[in-house]
């Protein structure tokens, strides 16, 4: 098990491999769809010294504001990451960004921006919302909660332990096109 | 993280204790059209978004007793028991996705549809504003959420379906359809050249195989897959999720089409995508598959993927009032 703080140096990244189990801890900003579009489109210039060598991870949250106005995270379990497919490597290049996390695993051409610019996917157990949010020790901040809505919008939070598996590093590797393969070559047989 | 959690929920008192039903509720089912049911369905989505029917926390367990101990799966499979449990515990969504929100309503003559709707919908504002539920209906072009769950166009979510039946009572029957799974949800059009399926019971195999083999773990697996056979595409679609609502473990009615749901489910689990797509050996948790009318030209297979949080709980009241969930 690696445990790992945010900011990240590259450094580090480079030194993790597919299948390394990760415990992350510190600020961690969440974004998904309408956030990404965002991002590569207009690319402001506000949100560079946030994500700087810190990781993004794809999440909609279930949030409560409590009655002295701060939020709770109730449920944070990771959405498909593979939507962002069109925009993640630029945003990883544009902004820095050293991890993504999400589930499902991503394309090519993340791969090829993870390798540039030396950052790591991580995947989170999908469905575990519950578990996910007990490791978010506190809502530090919150931007384009009016504009994007609550699921979409930019949260920045501060983790504790929250369990991760690199399945695609900054060298190439991919878990996720190996089983792909694997269960290609096993349904040809099954369907043959 | 590996060692074994053995899931025992809250039990069914302290559920109850908790309800938003006053104590002993009762619907008073001589006077159907003062009949309101907004608290009863506010109290089914309570206990929905937080507690996993039994039967597929067992086939999740069943799952994770077959990896090996230690392994990437069996220690996903163990932290979604593990959540499942949490969920439970706090009385908080299982899954940040409590997403869109299908009831199945079926009831007696006299009962009032329209006013049956209004009370489900405002028992979702409800829920939304309690956070069982996260605001998930948004407009599809600008993505604009209103915040509320409501259809911001028409009134078409929550989605409600209807069925006047013979009997007295009424059930609620509700699913929280995720986005992720439902995204890998497929249907096709046999013969397919593609695939190599034609029009029998074979070609039905290959679309399945095909569609999981390319959700991939995108779905959250270990799935549970509706399958209808026939149809014309919106009600082959709706009888794909519509078959989701049985209980896994339990047999279909149909012989064949069991025997069919039994070896098609050992198949798919041999393809060694895992939980999550880590790999593995628990691909899916159940197949059901029944098979519908088509007209001659046409042949859909149409496949709905529940993720492994299978979200789905029925309210029944009984003849005299009584409401029980399942």
């Amino acid at each position: 098990m690696i445990r790992l703080t945010t900011p990240i140096t590259e450094d580090q990244i480079r030194q993790l491999k597919v299948g390394d189990e990760v415990l992350l801890n510190g600020r961690v900003v969440l974004s998904r769809d309408i956030g990404h579009k965002f991002m590569k489109e207009e690319k402001p210039e506000w949100l560079k010294p946030i994500l700087e060598n810190m990781v993004i991870y794809h999440c909609g949250p279930v949030v409560k504001k409590n009655e002295d106005g701060t939020w709770s995270f109730v449920a944070a379990g990771p959405t498909t990451s593979i939507r962002e497919e069109p925009y993640q490597a630029d945003v990883i290049e544009t902004y820095k960004v050293r991890g993504v996390i999400g589930k499902g695993g991503m394309g090519k051409k993340t791969s090829e921006g993870l390798q540039k610019t030396g950052a790591v996917y991580l995947h989170a157990t999908g469905g575990a919302g519950s578990l996910l949010a007990e490791r978010v020790k506190r809502v530090v901040d919150v931007k384009m909660l009016e504009e994007f809505g609550s699921p979409e919008a930019f949260w920045i939070i501060e983790v504790e332990d929250f369990p991760l598996v690199v399945t695609m590093d900054s060298h190439g590797g991919s878990l996720h096109e190996i089983v792909a393969q694997k269960s290609q070559d096993r349904a040809k047989a099954l369907m043959a | 993280m590996s060692e074994c959690i053995i899931p025992t929920l809250t039990s069914n008192e302290v559920v109850a204790s908790k309800s938003v039903l006053p104590d002993g509720w009762k619907a008073d089912l001589s006077n159907l059209k003062g009949l309101d049911l907004t608290q009863a369905v506010l109290e089914l989505l309570r206990r929905t978004t937080s507690r996993l029917p039994q039967d597929v926390i067992d086939a999740l367990v069943k799952g994770r007793d077959a990896e090996e101990e230690g392994s990437r799966a069996f220690n996903t499979l163990n932290d979604m028991v593990r959540n499942i449990l949490l969920a439970d515990g706090h009385v908080t969504p299982l899954c940040q996705d409590t997403g869109t929100v299908i009831f199945w309503v079926r009831h007696p003559y006299g009962l009032s549809q329209a006013a049956v709707k209004r009370q489900i919908r405002e028992a979702v504002k409800q829920a939304t504003k309690q956070v069982y539920l996260r605001p998930n209906c948004v407009e599809a072009l600008s993505g604009k959420n209103s915040g509320t769950n409501m259809d911001p166009f028409h009134e078409d979510h929550p989605v409600v379906h209807f069925e006047e039946w013979e009997k007295p009572g009424i059930e609620i029957a509700v699913m929280l359809k995720g986005g992720g799974c439902e995204n890998v949800g497929a249907q096709y059009r046999l013969p397919d050249a593609a695939i190599g399926a034609g029009r029998d019971i074979k070609g039905v195999r290959k679309c399945i195989i095909d569609a999981v083999v390319k959700a991939q773990g995108q779905g959250c697996s270990p799935g549970i897959l509706g399958v209808a056979i026939g149809g014309d595409r919106v009600t082959g679609y709706e009888k794909s999720k519509e078959v989701i609502l049985r209980k896994l473990g339990t047999k279909n009615p149909k012989p064949a089409m069991d025997a069919f749901e039994k070896e098609i489910t050992n198949d798919l689990n041999t393809l060694g995508i895992g939980p999550m797509g880590y790999g593995g050996n628990t691909t899916v948790l159940g197949v059901h598959a029944e098979e519908m009318f088509r007209h001659p030209a046409s042949f859909y297979v149409s496949i709905s993927y529940m993720c492994w949080s299978s979200r789905r709980l029925v309210m029944k009241i009984g003849s005299t009032g009584e409401v029980s969930f399942d």
